[in-house]
Formats: structure tokens, C-alpha cells, sequence
């Protein structure tokens, strides 16, 4: 049905657009295996150098310890809220429901600056807890919207089941709604996950000391700093890029899945 | 009794126990998020340098996003973003989305891993890679040079006319693949038939692509122009790692000046200003899209 040429022209279109897609990736990726400009690494040696150079050992630590935390608890507290909204009726539910959508579209830039000021007068500024709980809120509510539409379309009949049998609603949850759900919660883990990794404002305003840089944070500074090159630069954003990237290779059927039903859904 | 399963209401029975569910989602989201925005609107009304005793201003604050130059250049600058972030990518995305559902290429797989891939990297790493493309001695000059267009090759980033589009241009690189895996899978949904019926009554590739795909993924378009517009207004970690606002003020974006105003220049109510209307433009944008989405279904 499709004659060669419009076939020939599909490929030309996609590697034309691939192209555009890696050239900056292979850019960065093409100056950080050649020689440093200072001379002494070239090749992957580059990346031992950065890795010195730009403590970046230190500024991973710090943002696996975050991400993990901020993963943990967000994908837990929004599979209860999920759990109430979808499967429970109460009063104020609706209003409540609309009270956590808006923590969807509201931006971090907007509630960065008066949380720095208030943190501050609690003495909370530049410890782990003023990265990792703003973020925690951040996620929540994507995530309560995520898991309440899944819960809402669960199956009621095995619900039903189990409650006859006496499961409380905590046995429900964890023991009955939870193991099918493994796909939802995946794909809600990589998002959260990514956006914590990525996330640059919130970790620029809330830490001084070094230790508690997160790897794109430390990034910035490294590049504020190291300006006699761009090879060493450039390996430093490979390590920073490295564990998210590998993350969604791992998980990007998933990963692409979820999001598009999850765009779809409403 | 039948009531209560009548379609429509919502599922389960009545249940105390759902508060408890929700309660330390709500706790966290209040404390920081529902709880700081309030104190943000709060901050707007004052004129405050941070340290010292505040001044009441009223709405001062949101006077000047209309009267200062440089804050109304802010919110401009995101307009144009909004252009190279959501509307050039809803474009291309479009005709490759069309052009790649009716082609049964190899590969598919492939290309749709790498033109997502610029969602996944973080920004920081995304702006360092195209500081390089745009250095004076960088990639693009070097691709130019080599194409016989040294007459073409600038600094970039460095130069009144040119900063801001060069900005636009990694936005519409970062979302153009976002755009074109959401319409692929609208497309992807659309039944063989209705193609058949199109050619069958004679429609040629373009009236086809008008008459069926594009009323057939509205919903999609209204979902990738909601997030890709939202991601072009909250611009940040691009520009400050990138212009830092420069040259002269000629790349500030809304999120910059919240950043700028609050830690560079101590004016804390101006910037909590700054930072409430941006969250309001994109309230707006929101339920605007998706009341154009929702239509599709009634």
C-alpha cells in the first residue's frame, strides 16, 4: 500500500528528527571522551577527573538519599489518599478532591520564596528536610490524582469479597488493591523519581553547606567554577544524567504506558 | 438500596475511616504547599526586603507586573517561549505524528526512546549541552562553517536579537517529543476504517489528515498543550544556567524574577507578586484547555 518513495521519505522525516533529538546529546557526550583542555585525561579517564574535581560522589549521595525518601513517601501517602478518594465516600470529598488538583498545576517557583523565609525563622533551612518535604507535597498531589483514578476503576466485586470475609480496610488495600495495581504504582514511582532528581530550585534556595547539593545543583556550580574547559563539564553532566537515564531505559514501556493513560484518563 | 449503585455516584459506601486515609497526604501538602501559597499572597501585599519590617503596599506589587518594564519584558518573554515551547512542537509533531502512523517503519520503537529521551535528562545537563552548541567555538558555528556558512556563525546566547529564540530552540528540542509520542498514541487509536472511508470518498493525504486524525486526537493536543505551556511559563533552570536573564535583560522569564527579586535584589513581596500571578496564568490555562477538552466528550 505505501510505494517506496513515501516509504524512503518516512525515513529521511525520522532520521532528520532523530538527528535533531541526539546532536546536543552526542555533543556532550563527544567532548567528554576527548582530550581535557588541561590537559592530562582524555578519553574515560575524563570522567574520574570530573568525578574528583567536582565531588560529585557526595552530590549523588545526596540526591539518591533524597530521591529515595521523597519516592517512599509520597508514592505510600498517595496510594491511602487514592485508596480514600477512589473506593470511600465521605463529606467534603469532592471539595477535598479539588483542594489536591490544584497542588497539581501549582508551580514550586510560587511557594519556593515563602517557604524559604518561613523554614528559615524555623531553623529548617539547609538540612535535609527543607529539600525533601516540599517535594513530598509536590508529588502527593500528582500523585493521589494518579492512584485515585486507578482505585476508582479497580474491581469492587473482589472488595466486596474480602470484606465479607472481615479484611479490614487496611488488609483490603495492601493485600487486595495494591498487587494489581504494581504497574500504576510503577510508573507513578518513575515519574516522582525523575522530577525529585531534576528538581533545581528547591535544592538552589534551601541548602548552603556543600553536603547537601543535589547532582544537578552541584552541577551548576561545578560549571560556575570550572571555566578553563568544557571536557571535565561535560563528563560531570554525564554522571548527573547517568541514573535517570538508565532508570527510564529500564522502565520506559512503563514508563510511556502509564503516561499516556494516565493523560487520556481525564 | 439501588440507588446507591446507580452509575454516577461516587463508589463504596460511607466510610470516617477515609479521613484517616487521607490525613498524612493532607498534613504535608497543607504544610507545604496549600499553607506557603497563602503566605505567598500574603508576602505580595507588602513591601518586604527580607530582613527588616515589611510595609504594607497593598496590591502595589501587581500594579508594577503592569507599569515596571522589565517585569511586563518578563512576562512577554514566556509568551514568546510559549511559541518555540508548545506551539512550533504541536506543529511538528503533528506531521511527523501523521506521517509515522501510516508508515509500518522499523525502528519505531527506537526513535520514540530517543525523542523522548530529552524529558528524562535534567535541565542542568540539557543547558550545559547547549551553552556548547551555541559557544562562539561551538557545535552549531562548527556545523555552519562547515556548510560554508561562516557569514551565519555568532554567539548565540551572547547576542540582544538572538538570545531569546536560542532559548526557544532547546524548549521546542525538549518537548517535540513529548508532543509527538502523546499524538502518536491518539492516532494510533483511530480505526483503519475511517481511513478507508476517507479515501474511499476520494480525500486526498491532506483533507484525510483534516476530516479524520486531527478531530480524532483534540484531547491529546489539549493535553500536550497544557503541559508543554505550563513547562514554557515555568521556565527556570534553563535560563539560569544558560543567560541568567542576559543579555541585558533581554531573556528574563517570570520564575527568574521571582528567583532574582527574592535573592538578588531583596524585594520579597515584589517577587511573591511575581510568583502568585504566574500561578494564576497557569490556573487559567489549565481548566481553559481542559474545558476545550472536555467538550470533545458531550
Amino acid at each position: 500500500m505505501i510505494s517506496r518513495g513515501e516509504r524512503l521519505a518516512n525515513y529521511v522525516i525520522l532520521s532528520v528528527f532523530a538527528a535533531f533529538a541526539l546532536f546536543p546529546i552526542v555533543t556532550i557526550l563527544g567532548a567528554a571522551l576527548g582530550p581535557a583542555e588541561s590537559g592530562g585525561t582524555s578519553g574515560p579517564a575524563n570522567f574520574a577527573a570530573a568525578w574528583e574535581a567536582g565531588r560529585f560522589g557526595t552530590y549523588l549521595r545526596t540526591s539518591l538519599a533524597v530521591s529515595a525518601f521523597v519516592v517512599v513517601v509520597s508514592v505510600t501517602l498517595s496510594i491511602m489518599a487514592g485508596y480514600a478518594f477512589g473506593t470511600m465516600r465521605f463529606r467534603g470529598r469532592s471539595a477535598l478532591f479539588y483542594l489536591f488538583m490544584l497542588g497539581i498545576m501549582m508551580p514550586s517557583e510560587a511557594v519556593a520564596v515563602p517557604l524559604y523565609f518561613d523554614l528559615r525563622s524555623l531553623g529548617l533551612i539547609d538540612t535535609f528536610w527543607s529539600v525533601a518535604l516540599p517535594q513530598v507535597a509536590l508529588s502527593v498531589a500528582f500523585g493521589t490524582f494518579w492512584m485515585r483514578a486507578y482505585f476508582l476503576a479497580s474491581n469492587r466485586a473482589i472488595v466486596e469479597a474480602a470484606r465479607i470475609d472481615g479484611a479490614s480496610t487496611w488488609r483490603v488495600l495492601w493485600q487486595v488493591l495494591v498487587p494489581p495495581a504494581r504497574p500504576a504504582v510503577v510508573t507513578l514511582t518513575v515519574l516522582v523519581f525523575m522530577w525529585t532528581w531534576n528538581e533545581f530550585l528547591i535544592p538552589l534556595i534551601m541548602v548552603t553547606s556543600e553536603s547537601l547539593r543535589t547532582a544537578p545543583l552541584g552541577l551548576a556550580f561545578f560549571q560556575g567554577q570550572y571555566t578553563s574547559g568544557f571536557t571535565l563539564l561535560a563528563a560531570g553532566s554525564v554522571i548527573v544524567a547517568t541514573p535517570v537515564v538508565i532508570f527510564y531505559l529500564f522502565l520506559q514501556r512503563h514508563f510511556v504506558r502509564g503516561l499516556l493513560q494516565g493523560a487520556v484518563r481525564e | 438500596m439501588t440507588q446507591r449503585t446507580t452509575a454516577g455516584r461516587p463508589p463504596g459506601e460511607p466510610r470516617r475511616v477515609a479521613y484517616l486515609y487521607l490525613l498524612p497526604a493532607f498534613v504535608i501538602y497543607a504544610a507545604f504547599l496549600l499553607f506557603p501559597i497563602g503566605r505567598a499572597v500574603q508576602f505580595s501585599l507588602y513591601d518586604w526586603d527580607g530582613l527588616s519590617v515589611g510595609r504594607w503596599a497593598g496590591l502595589d506589587n501587581y500594579a508594577a507586573i503592569v507599569a515596571d518594564e522589565g517585569l511586563r519584558a518578563a512576562f512577554g518573554h514566556a509568551l514568546v517561549l510559549v511559541v518555540f515551547y508548545a506551539l512550533i512542537p504541536l506543529g511538528i509533531g503533528l506531521v511527523l505524528a501523521a506521517v509515522l502512523n501510516h508508515a509500518k517503519v522499523r525502528g519505531l520503537g527506537f526513535f520514540r526512546t530517543v525523542v523522548f529521551l530529552p524529558q528524562v535528562v535534567a535541565m542542568v545537563v540539557v543547558a550545559v549541552a547547549w551553552r556548547r552548541v551555541y559557544a562562539p567555538d561551538g557545535t552549531l558555528n562548527g556545523l555552519l562553517g562547515a556548510l560554508g556558512l561562516e557569514s551565519l556563525a555568532r554567539g548565540w546566547l551572547g547576542e540582544y536579537a538572538f538570545a531569546l529564540p536560542a532559548v526557544g530552540v532547546v524548549g521546542t528540542w525538549f518537548e517535540t517529543g513529548l508532543v509527538t509520542v502523546l499524538l502518536l498514541a491518539g492516532m494510533s487509536r483511530v480505526p483503519g476504517e475511517l481511513y478507508e472511508a476517507a479515501r474511499l470518498d476520494g480525500a486526498g493525504a491532506v483533507r484525510e489528515f483534516l476530516a479524520v486524525t486531527l478531530p480524532s486526537v483534540r484531547g491529546e493536543i489539549a493535553v500536550a498543550l497544557t503541559l508543554t505551556v505550563i513547562a514554557a511559563l515555568r521556565t527556570f533552570d534553563l535560563v539560569y544556567v544558560t543567560t541568567r536573564g542576559g543579555p541585558g535583560t533581554s531573556t528574563t522569564v517570570p520564575s527568574y524574577e521571582v528567583y532574582h527579586r527574592a535573592f538578588g535584589l531583596g524585594q520579597v513581596g515584589s517577587a511573591a507578586a511575581v510568583g502568585v500571578t504566574l500561578t494564576l496564568v497557569i490556573f487559567v490555562i489549565s481548566f481553559g484547555v481542559n474545558r476545550f477538552a472536555d467538550r470533545r466528550l458531550t
